[in-house]
């Protein structure tokens, strides 16, 4: 097999359609006789609806039916959550329409189904709520005290506990050995801040109740669990849905949801027979899409005098808000295994507390419980070196699983399959200048120089390619981790790829096109990619979790090289030649020693018409394959993040960003490139400026982009990007994911950057976002309590 | 976002207009760029009865040589202003603040006019405008009528504009040679101020001969910062003179409390922004 497209930096196939307007998002799709809707949505966090008037709304012109809680309590079921991660784990029934009370604002609690979206829109101030206020818990310590419930029915605000104790499991020491050996004990409280996935496009549902099946086409990263979902939770049969995923734009984990909005679609076209349509606002999108992260960590380091940790500790509240969507639970446990990231202490202790509010659900946004993990350990680090007056890079030196020593298996019980995090961390050092860069921040701080300078360092690790079916079975979670591909050779030649990973602007159709180019030695024009339909791409489980490569590109190369077994029963006896003797190459089967050979769009012609097929053959070279990967896979990286902090101001500049990313493999380095870019944005907009904030009464203060600060390209720095490749073992292509690395790694550098600058000014932590108000409220505080510590 | 239903007049003149507005009863909005009223409309936190569009109406469009002033018309857009050659020549104050308002598209649609009846307090024009002490001239009913900067902005969003009335053109002196900064302070590059400062000096022989400071959120309408102005007077060109004059810019100001920083932040960044906007006209 010659490699020519694998490594290549090809331009995204997807992008001339997607780029010039010939999209086709859900919102753009119009049916006849389609019908509108809109929701009324609670103002209240938390009420009791005593009545609902909807007469005036019914009569309002355009508008055919208004649907509240009760007209549908029958059959609407309850939202599901696919992650109890205890048996014993809380949850309230989520109604898609609130029937009796309201548990956050922007719930909805009537839907208008009109003839045009402005007639539906109209009616929503016609429908008369009466609701009774009940009392809203909203912040994480005050819900743990169980004194005001964000449910009352359940009894508590906690949902569940879920521990794991390296004593207990046997990969490790008791970590009560650590704390009480600690020559040095380093303990802090983070606060992960709530934040909005803001996906560019907003979620649109289209339902078409009529003919046999009911087709939905939805702004979705999950057209496969979607459609088992709808059909679970509605009590239709499954092989009666359809879900169509067609251009979805953007997601970060906000559309892997089986949300209210499309539950009620379906309703409403169910109820009127007609096709139905619902696109939300960018406020109502703020507002009640899921939200993420949101924990507050309470964590100890313990370490010997000389800089060796010993073991960690984790308290966690995680705030799942109102309902437990579809893995809201099971977010703060991805984040688990990766609180030792690539460090190799021998005791660690994790604790999480699941705890519902009066506020929007929480659920996967880019990282998903890994850019937590990494943010608290990354920050430790820097503040063990801080207490020991180390160098922070030696400091993660000394603690850092060696080349060498990999495979390694961790205290949280992963087995890291591969890294190098010396060879990643020399390269960045050198694209950085470090030594240069420290030499100015001791200029700047012995001139008082009002612009401090300070350095930000984050090795991180994550895991990703979710993820052997059996460890998420031994997670409780519902569902598998394989992946389905499909490869079809059309009598031309070219080739079809059916992919169950169904993309939302990852370049999947690009990069899969690659792949199969190489493996069966045809142009990557040839190569078509098909996904997001479950009637064309009949498996799959979707993409989020970095997967779509290590566990749906292993599944379209198994597909293949199934293709080529196939076709080389056919050459063989086109060529009259024993099979043992047909080699493929390049896109061609010939004879071993003769010069004698036959084209796969040869065969592929062959099998269409079927003439002359040895005996038993079966007429197609298609093939099916499912993969389910041993391992996660790895990546890791050395980001470093030079920062400036105006002390007059607060204001703080990135000043020089060197990330050097280890993803393993690469198929197509633009694409990965895309992702670190875009990755980086995500994880720095965490750290200084975006946050989800709410009033006493839980009203979403930042529900609109002017006060929700999404950071845009003049507010980022050019990415000064590199990467090593360490392949990964645990697939045949030697890749690891690249989805989320910049959003993980990215944050604590930032932060630990900010810091830097200003902790000989008597700072000792800032909480993020790190605004200027803040980073001056920090600086002017430390003046007051007596500067240096 | 779809706004409620409202009946709409594209006049070409301002006499029609008047005439549209005189017939419209009180339900009625003006629309010029639309880049606040159409938000505003579509979040459903306005819906007149009636929007009458301003956008045909040419005489309202341009900046004109008035002698010792510049005549700017309403409609002439943020774009117009930032790259107008009349204006970079006498009044760049204005179009360095025009410069700073939101992003191209913003500043291609939105105009001069708009941003000053609509009078955010943390919109970009209207400082620099009441440092300019320029005079607003409205056309109403009863003909025309002048309004100093210093009357114009009476509350948070609210002005001298009564309804029924069209501001036409805004007279702004003329301030060749002076230098002029605006020193916008923001999160995120495309953000409203937080809080900014418009400077303008005149320097004469190495000394500040003459100094107008406006600011921008710190209280519900645009202020002057005249204990500053003051102080300036007279001032060498230092950097440390004008360290110690801009220590009063947040005197007489109310400022806002909100997510982007409290009321002493505020006060605390008009002192420090004041000390840059005043540098960087003075040319230091
Ligand atoms: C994304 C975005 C970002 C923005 N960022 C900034 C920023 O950073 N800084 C900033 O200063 N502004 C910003 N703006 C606002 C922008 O400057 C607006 O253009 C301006 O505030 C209003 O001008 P307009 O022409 O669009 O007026 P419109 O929205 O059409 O009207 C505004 C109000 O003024 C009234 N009005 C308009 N013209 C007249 C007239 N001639 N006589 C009487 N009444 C009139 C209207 O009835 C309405 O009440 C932003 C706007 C957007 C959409």
């Amino acid at each position: 097999m010659t490699i020519t497209e694998v490594g290549r930096s090809r331009l995204r196939k997807e992008d001339a359609h997607l780029i010039t307007g010939r999209s086709r998002y859900t919102d753009n799709i119009t049916l006849p006789g389609m019908l509108h809707l809109a929701m009324v949505r609670s103002p209240f966090a938390h009420a009791k609806i005593t009545s609902i008037d909807a007469s005036a709304a019914k009569s309002s012109p355009g508008v055919v039916a208004v649907l509240t809680g009760a007209d549908v309590a029958a059959e609407q079921g309850s939202l599901p959550n696919a992650w109890p991660i205890t048996p014993d784990q809380k949850a309230p029934a989520h109604p898609a329409i609130a029937v009796d009370a309201v548990a956050f604002a922007g719930e909805v609690v009537a839907c208008i189904i009109a003839r045009s979206a402005a007639a539906a829109r109209d009616a929503v101030e016609l429908v008369d709520v009466s609701y009774e206020e009940l009392p809203v818990v909203l912040d994480l310590e005050e819900a743990l005290k169980d004194e005001v419930l964000a449910h009352p029915d359940l009894g508590t605000n906690k949902s569940a506990t879920w521990i794991f104790d390296s004593g207990e499991a046997g990969t490790g020491k008791p970590i009560s050995e650590a704390l009480n050996g600690a020559e040095v004990l380093i303990e802090r409280t983070f606060y992960q801040q709530r934040l909005i996935p803001a996906f560019m496009e907003p979620r649109s549902t289209l339902v078409d109740p009529t003919g046999e099946q009911i087709t939905v086409w939805s702004a979705t990263q999950i057209p496969h669990i979607l459609r088992l979902m709808l059909a679970l939770t509605l009590g239709i049969p499954e092989s009666k849905v359809r879900v169509i995923a067609p251009d979805v734009g953007g997601g970060f984990g906000g559309k892997l949801q089986v949300t209210p909005e499309e539950a009620i679609t379906v309703l409403a076209a169910r109820h009127t027979g007609k096709p139905c349509k619902y696109t939300e606002t960018r406020s109502e999108s703020l507002m009640a899409a899921h939200h993420g992260r949101a924990q507050v960590q309470k964590v100890k380091l313990a370490a010997t005098k000389d800089g060796i940790v010993t073991g960690l500790d984790v308290h966690l509240l995680a705030d799942m808000g109102a309902y437990l969507g579809l893995v809201t639970s099971g977010v703060p446990i991805l984040g688990a295994f990766m609180y030792n990231s690539i460090y190799k202490f021998p005791a660690y202790r994790f604790e999480c507390t699941n705890l519902f509010t009066n506020k929007a659900w929480t659920d996967a946004y880019r990282g998903a419980g890994r850019p937590e993990a990494t943010f608290a350990i990354e920050r430790l680090m820097d503040e063990l070196a801080v207490e020991l007056g180390m160098d922070p890079l030696e400091l993660r030196e000394k603690n850092w699983i060696k080349h060498e020593e990999f495979p390694f298996t961790t205290v949280a019980g992963l087995e890291y399959d591969s890294g190098n995090y010396e060879a990643a961390t020399a390269k960045a050092l050198e694209l950085f200048g470090y030594d240069e860069l420290r030499a100015e921040q001791v200029r700047r701080r012995e001139a008082n120089d009002p612009v401090q300078l300070g350095i930000g360092i984050s090795t991180f690790t994550e895991m990703c390619g979710l993820a052997p079916s059996r460890v998420l079975g031994a997670l409780s979670y519902a569902a598998g981790g394989w992946e389905h591909a499909q490869v079809r050779v059309l009598p031309t030649g070219n080739i079809e790829v059916v992919t169950g990973s169904s993309a939302h602007g990852q370049g999947h159709e690009t990069a899969w096109s690659q792949l199969v180019a190489d493996r069966l030695g045809v142009p990557f024009e040839n190569v078509e990619v098909l996904h997001g339909d479950t009637q064309t791409s009949q498996r799959g489980l979707d993409t989020y979790g970095s997967r779509s490569l290590t566990v749906g590109g292993m599944a379209v190369l198994a597909a293949a090289d199934k293709v080529i077994e196939k076709a080389k029963v056919v050459a063989a006896h086109m060529m009259e030649a024993s099979e043992e003797d047909i080699e493929f190459t390049d896109g061609k089967f010939s004879v071993k020693g003769t010069d004698q050979s036959t084209a796969l769009g040869e065969i592929a012609f062959a099998v269409f018409s079927a003439h002359n097929l040895p005996d038993g053959f079966e007429p197609n070279l298609d093939s099916n394959a499912t993969f389910d990967p041993q391992n996660f896979s790895f990546p890791h990286g050395t980001h470093l993040a030079a920062m400036e902090v105006d002390t007059e101001t607060g204001q703080v500049t990135i000043r020089k960003y060197v990330c050097v990313d280890d993803v393993g493999v690469v198929v197509n380095p633009l694409i990965v490139e895309g992702q670190v870019h875009g990755g980086l944005a995500q994880g720095i907009a965490q750290a200084l400026y975006e946050e989800a904030v709410h009033d006493d009464a839980g009203t979403l203060v930042t529900g609109s982009f002017v006060d929700y600060l999404v950071p845009s390209a003049p507010d980022l720095p050019h990415f000064t990007t590199a990467r090593t490749e360490t392949p990964s073992t645990t697939n045949q292509l030697g890749a690891k994911g690249v989805g989320e690395a910049g959003t993980i790694a990215s944050t604590p550098a930032i932060v630990n950057g900010v810091l830097d600058a200003v902790r000989h000014l008597g700072v000792k932590d800032i909480k993020m976002p790190c605004t200027p108000s803040r980073v001056w409220a920090a600086l002017e505080e430390a003046k007051t309590t007596g500067g240096v510590q | 976002m779809i706004p409620s239903a409202f009946d709409y007049a594209a006049p070409a003149t301002v006499a029609e207009a008047l005439g549209v507005l005189a017939d419209a009863g009180d339900d009625v909005k003006l629309l010029a760029g639309g880049q606040s009223l159409i938000p505003v409309m579509k979040l459903r936190l306005a819906d007149p009865a009636m929007v009458v569009d301003l956008g045909r109406i040419g005489e309202l469009s341009g900046v004109r040589d008035d002698g010792d002033a510049l005549l700017i018309g309403a409609m002439t857009t943020h774009h117009q202003i930032a790259t107008d050659p009349l204006i970079a020549e006498h009044l760049p104050l204005l179009a360095k603040a025009a410069a700073t308002v939101a992003d191209p598209q913003v500043r291609h649609r939105g105009t001069f006019g708009g941003a000053l009846v609509h009078a955010d307090p943390a919109g970009d024009m209207p400082a620099p405008v009441l440092a300019t002490d320029a005079t607003f001239i409205l056309a109403g009913p009863n003909g025309e009528r002048r309004v100093a900067a210093a009357d114009f902005f009476q509350g948070y969003f609210t002005t001298a504009v009564d309804d029924g009335e069209i501001l036409t053109h805004i007279r702004v002196p003329k301030y060749t040679g002076w230098g002029a900064h605006y020193e916008k302070f923001t999160r995120v590059a495309q953000q409203w101020s937080i809080v900014a400062v418009a400077a303008m000096v005149r320097v004469e022989g190495g000394t500040i001969a003459e100094a107008r400071i406006g600011l921008t959120n710190m209280a519900s309408t645009p202020l002057r910062a005249t204990a500053v102005e003051q102080a300036l007077v007279g001032a060498p060109l230092t950097r440390e003179a004008i360290a110690t004059a801009s220590a009063h810019a947040a005197e007489g100001t109310d400022p806002a409390s909100d997510l982007n920083g409290d009321a002493a932040y505020r006060r605390h960044l008009a002192e420090v922004l004041t000390k840059r906007a005043v540098i960087a006209a003075a040319g230091l």
